[in-house]
């Protein structure tokens, strides 16, 4: 599955693994390939495109490196998408240093609507993944669902 | 996986030789045919595993692994504490104490086949399952401390249950050494709203028939026969564990290097037992213990609510209520002497021989009832714990088919009604929300879980005892 978004370099797509699913964020910015990440995340459970923007949800993580922000940014997700039973279909995001500000916009779980899929259990070291290259950021991971 | 690079013991057996940095060597149990589907990924992880610290014997694969995170899924490794053993968050994984417990109905398949359908609604109706559903239980900060340091034993005090399902459940329903305080408030917060929900995935309730019978002798002991209908519930300790294995994997990995310890792989995510933070997880998993065990007693309440409702003339008691997803400490021989050592199971159950202490009355003579999960359209299995089990794999077994297909390929390949139709063709009933998630779970996305199971028994990790086909399946 992949979706490609108006700027060339920005898209999410997920890999294959045994048991779970890889998801991938590309963008120009390290803040764009985090928020494709989080686009492919919500693919997991569902069609991101069917989740209407009616709430707005403020998260905010920190970590040492770019790879571990990576997963506590999908992991904050991951909590507030099972707290509030919601799913998220974009986010606004902005990273200074090692510390990630975010909006996620979303609504509540329709199941008849949404169809969700799988729930996912956390996002996790394997295939983890964060660099800068020709073209662009890519930040990946497997999710445990 | 190359065959090759493997040493064949026996048709069953496959060793990988100690090199390099491996403190003891690798066995993988499986026929030539299972071993050799098997991802290369997991010969690497296997290999990994044998490199910790402390780790006794061998690092153990079972028929049915595959590639996991640090650990596969389907392996098995013991530490001794006194050796600088370690405990692993991802040797445990993200769904603590997922497991699988059977419930016989007292029926037989005539009296259930006419009312499938009106049975299957009703069970569906009772047991929230799948993304965004919450059970109708809200807990409380004084009733998620009982609850994840009571266990089975909590909910049965609560009323959902009787006390002799105890008796047939591991740890008698109530994991010790659980610390409620060592559970985040995040953990506890996505608890609060899904006790008594079966979840999402591979996750099912199925009421089943007994389709053939291996050990008559084992299976009347169990309480089961050919044509009885049973009842399986397959979950863990849901939102909790998922919570608590996210925190430590992350705090495990970013703490090995302080510890000494030199990760072959992140995911391989570890700490001393005797650190404050190996104690500290040990507590806090052993409380996810606990909440998969309670989950599960108020899964079976509602069960029994709902063939109460069809079925009255049922009576459902307990045949055994296995986990495959723990870390916990055992006696074990080593070096020719017992000691104790932390075995975990990652996707792997636990297969107690006949006598073994714990085991509760009814079934210590005989062994541990095993419970092995199929898929919707497959069957399930009922094995025994076998003497030579503790020598061949620290009384470990296998604990279903393992997935042979992503997720992804799954959903290319079938639309959910058309397995849905497809299996209601063949007499089984299916209830999901999601025909997308029906899709990724089909049948045929796993491994051929009777091949599995030939496997174990053929290579003495448990004895095969019933064989279940499934009449009704609620999916999450």
């Amino acid at each position: 599955m992949r979706s490609r978004t108006p700027a060339p370099a920005s898209f999410w797509e997920h890999f294959p693994h045994d048991a779970d699913i890889g998801i991938v964020g590309a963008g120009p910015t390290r803040a764009e390939a985090f928020r494709q990440a989080a686009l492919a995340l919500t693919a997991v459970v569902t069609d991101p495109a069917n989740v209407a923007h009616l709430h707005a949800v403020p998260v905010m993580c920190q970590a040492p490196t770019d790879e571990l922000l990576l997963v506590e940014w999908l992991n904050a997700l991951i909590y507030e998408m099972a707290v509030r039973a919601m799913l998220f279909g974009d986010f606004a995001i902005e990273i200074a240093g090692g510390e990630l500000r975010a909006t996620a916009y979303g609504e509540a779980v329709d199941i008849a609507r949404h169809e969700p899929a799988v729930e996912i259990k956390g996002a996790t070291l394997t295939a983890l993944r964060v660099a800068h290259g020709p073209d662009g950021w890519r930040a990946q991971c497997v999710v445990d669902v | 996986m190359e065959l090759s690079s493997l040493v064949r013991k026996s048709d069953y057996e496959w060793w990988i030789p100690q090199t390099g940095a491996m403190r003891v060597p690798g066995v993988i149990y499986g026929s030539a045919a299972l071993v050799r589907a098997m991802d290369e990924k997991v010969r690497e992880q296997v290999v990994n595993v044998a490199m910790l610290p402390g780790i006794q014997r061998a690092s153990y694969a079972m028929p049915d692994a595959h590639w996991g995170y640090g650990f596969a899924i389907g392996g098995v490794a013991a530490f001794d504490p006194d050796d600088g053993g370690i405990v692993s968050a991802g040797g445990v994984g993200f769904d603590i104490s997922c497991g699988v417990r059977t419930l016989r109905t007292g029926l037989v398949a005539e009296s259930v086949e006419p009312v499938k359908r009106e049975l299957a609604h009703e069970l569906s109706r009772r047991v929230p399952a799948g993304v965004g559903s919450h059970g109708r239980i809200h807990l409380e900060e004084a009733g998620l401390e009982a609850m994840l340091e009571g266990g089975a034993r909590w909910a049965v005090q609560c009323g959902y249950g009787i006390e002799a399902d105890l008796g047939r459940v591991e740890e008698h329903g109530c994991m010790a050494g659980a610390v409620a305080s060592a559970v985040s408030f995040k953990a506890r917060h996505r608890q609060q709203d899904e006790m008594g929900t079966l979840g999402s995935g591979n996750h099912y309730l199925e009421v089943q028939r007994v389709a053939e019978v291996y050990d008559g002798d084992v299976a009347q002991a169990f309480g089961v026969a050919v044509n009885d209908v049973v009842v399986s519930i397959h979950c863990g300790s849901r939102g909790l564990g998922h919570q608590i294995g996210t925190e430590f994997l992350k705090e495990m990995a970013m703490a090995a290097r302080g510890f000494g310890i030199t990760l072959p792989d992140r995911e391989l995510a570890c700490a001393p037992v005797e650190s404050e933070l190996g104690r500290r997880y040990l507590g806090a998993m052993r409380a996810g213990i606990n909440c998969a065990l309670a989950n599960r007693q108020i899964i079976t309440h509602l069960v029994r609510h709902a063939f109460t409702t069809v079925l009255p003339q049922a009576t459902l008691t307990l045949l055994y209520d296995v986990s495959h997803n723990t870390c916990k400490l055992e006696s074990h021989i080593c070096n020719g002497a017992a000691k104790p050592v932390f075995v975990h199971r990652k996707g792997a159950t636990r297969a107690l021989g006949p006598g073994h202490p714990d085991l509760p009355d009814g079934v210590r003579a005989i062994g541990q009832p095993v419970l092995i999960g199929g898929t919707m359209g497959t069957a399930s299995y009922i094995l025994v714990g076998t003497a030579d089990s503790e020598r061949l794999s620290f009384s470990s077994s296998c604990h279903g088919a393992g997935r042979a297909m992503s997720r992804h390929q799954a959903l290319r390949t079938w639309k959910g009604r058309q397995v849905i139709d497809e299996l209601a063709g063949r007499g089984i009933i299916v209830k999901s929300p999601s025909s997308r998630g029906v899709a990724e779970e089909a049948p045929g996305a796993y491994k051929d879980v009777d091949a599995v199971v030939e496997a174990a028994d053929a290579a003495g990790l448990s004895r095969r005892v019933a064989k279940l086909v499934p009449l009704v399946c609620v999916k999450g």
